[in-house]
């Protein structure tokens, strides 16, 4: 952990929406090649925490690093080309294209820019990856709900990115479905691409994650090797409350 | 280019030489009608490149056309004709330019006020200026036949369907498409969506201010309620609408029974021309919400799924 290179860093990265507070002074580094549950109870700014680095929401405060270059004063746009992929916690489909031209989407304009048949062949190659190979020329009406998943997966895969940020990719899946999440999920890991996932299911923290982020209030309560976080009381605290803790 | 596309192409200019051969197999009202539905071609494609993605309303063609037509009005005495037109394009496109660097970052609706606004405002400025001089017009010294203004747009509309197929094909024409479905998508996935849509922004806006630059000479005289008329800019949305922004040929569509239909209201109804017009894009937009585009594709859903059973 120690040799691995940090890919992404968080400095003090506070957001204030008005007078609320959603993010306070948070600090976390992700290193090369890993995946980092970033886990709390809801609110607890998990999900602002992923709209701040994707360039979603400007931080109030703080700083955001991409390999040592701050990109927390950069547009969305400008931090997707730099390498920064998310999926989005209710699955956002090109609903007038098809699955290709959805996964097109990110190899055209995203971290390593494609065209022609150079994208062509990168996009089948994820849609492969994905298990959507025969479902090319379909609609995402078409689809089911975990194959709208797997096609966004897709589209933030393929202009390989330096990191993959999923907010609750596995919500709402049923249980085989959630397997098959996982599966996924694991692939990617094997496959060493560095990850932070926002994340409800304990199963998949527990199966997935190499480390993790606890936030409560906005505020980061705990942080390391996932068995020894899930096992602290301030997390089952924050997580069930303090009479059920 | 795939055989689909060759096939296109020999239709697309098998229609060009059809459309170039009419002036000498009809009457002067039919190519008077013809120029109408030329100068519509150009307005209403230009317009449905940028406003078929990415569905911002634009009603800022007649302030466009308006500052054509000025253009060539006030630049006669300095420049020749040939050279206006492209000038006047130029001018198009940087107005353009600049109203989308202000306003396309604005959601649709607030984009669809400003437009209205902004060929209102023009013409209000041109006019006041104009009381102010104590001049109420320009006159235009130089004229053409109408065939000649026919073939002229013909040529400017063979030019907006080249730079559409063009777009269609090329990086910029697929990020409008996704920014058309999920800018939130577009901008995650690396697209600058504001860049994207203010240089789409300025071919209809250098589309109509050419068109109003080369047609300039048939009015003859140029005054601001003939330069910036904004039933000009809701007609060009409803041929536009009804033709369908699906495909690239989709406005034609529109333009040629619209027109037809408009010269009839016209001449039959002088006085109830903007009650009908409201009427027809109530109509339109109720019954045909994709246009005849929609609905040809709908038609040809249906016979497939139907031969397929």
């Amino acid at each position: 952990m120690s040799e691995q290179r940090t890919v992404l860093s968080l400095r003090g990265v506070t957001k204030r929406f008005g007078g609320l507070v959603a993010v306070n002074q948070l600090d976390f580094d992700v290193a090369e090649h890993e995946v980092l549950g970033l886990i709390g109870p809801n609110g607890s700014g998990k999900s602002t925490t992923l709209n701040l680095i994707s360039g979603a929401l400007p931080v109030s405060e703080g700083e955001i690093a991409l390999r040592d270059q701050i990109i927390s004063d950069l547009p969305a746009q400008r931090i997707a080309r730099r390498g920064v992929a998310r999926t989005f916690q209710l699955v956002r489909m090109l609903p007038s294209m098809t699955v290709k031209e959805n996964v097109m989407a990110g190899a055209v304009f995203g971290h390593r820019r494609r065209w022609g048949r150079e994208a062509d062949r990168q996009v089948m190659r994820m849609l492969e990856l994905v298990g959507l190979e025969r479902r090319a020329n379909a609609r995402p009406s078409e689809l089911t709900y975990i194959d709208t998943k797997r096609v966004e997966l897709a589209r933030v895969l393929v202009g390989d990115p330096k990191v993959l940020l999923l907010d609750e990719w596995l919500a709402g899946l049923n249980p085989t479905e959630l397997e098959e999440g996982i599966a996924l999920v694991k692939q990617l890991r094997d496959e060493g691409r560095t990850i932070v996932l926002v994340e409800h299911v304990m199963d998949a923290i527990r199966s997935l994650c190499d480390r993790c982020v606890v936030m409560s209030s906005g505020q980061k309560i705990a942080e390391g090797v996932t068995e020894t976080v899930l096992s602290d009381p301030e997390v089952i605290k924050a997580y069930l409350g303090e009479d059920d803790a | 280019m795939s055989s689909g596309d060759y096939k296109a192409l020999a239709l697309s200019l098998a229609l060009l030489l059809i459309a170039i051969c009419l002036p000498w197999v009809v009457g002067d009202f039919t190519v008077t009608l013809a120029v109408n539905m030329a100068m519509f071609t150009v307005l209403a494609t230009s317009w449905a490149l940028f406003s078929g993605p990415t569905h911002y309303i634009s009603l800022a063609t007649a302030a466009f056309f308006g500052l054509g037509t000025y253009t060539m009005a006030l630049g006669l005495d300095f420049l020749p004709y040939w050279v206006l037109i492209p000038l006047a394009g130029l001018f198009g496109a940087l107005m353009a330019g600049i109203i989308g660097l202000a306003t396309l970052r604005l959601s649709g609706v607030y984009f669809v006020i400003f437009t209205l606004g902004l060929a209102e405002m023009t013409r209000q400025i041109i006019t006041f200026v104009q009381n102010a001089t104590g001049q109420k017009g320009i006159l235009i010294s130089i004229w053409f036949e109408e065939t000649t203004f026919y073939w002229m747009l013909v040529g400017l509309a063979a030019l907006i369907f080249l730079l559409g197929w063009l777009i269609g094909r090329s990086r910029l024409g697929f990020a409008l498409r996704i920014i058309g479905d999920d800018e939130e998508v577009a901008r995650h996935s690396g697209i600058n969506t504001s860049l994207s849509k203010v240089m789409l922004f300025m071919i209809p806006g250098a589309a109509a201010a050419m068109t109003g630059a080369l047609i300039a000479p048939r009015y003859g005289y140029i005054e601001p309620l003939i330069a910036f008329t904004p039933m000009l800019s809701f007609q060009v949305v409803i041929m536009a609408l009804l033709g369908g922004t699906g495909r690239l040929w989709g406005p034609l569509v529109g333009v040629i029974p619209f027109s037809i239909l408009w010269e009839i209201i016209s001449a039959s109804f002088p006085n109830q021309t903007t009650l009908l017009l409201g009427l027809s894009f109530l109509l339109i937009v109720y019954l045909l919400p994709q246009g005849f585009v929609g609905l040809l594709l709908k038609i040809k859903a249906k016979l497939n799924n139907g031969g397929g059973s």
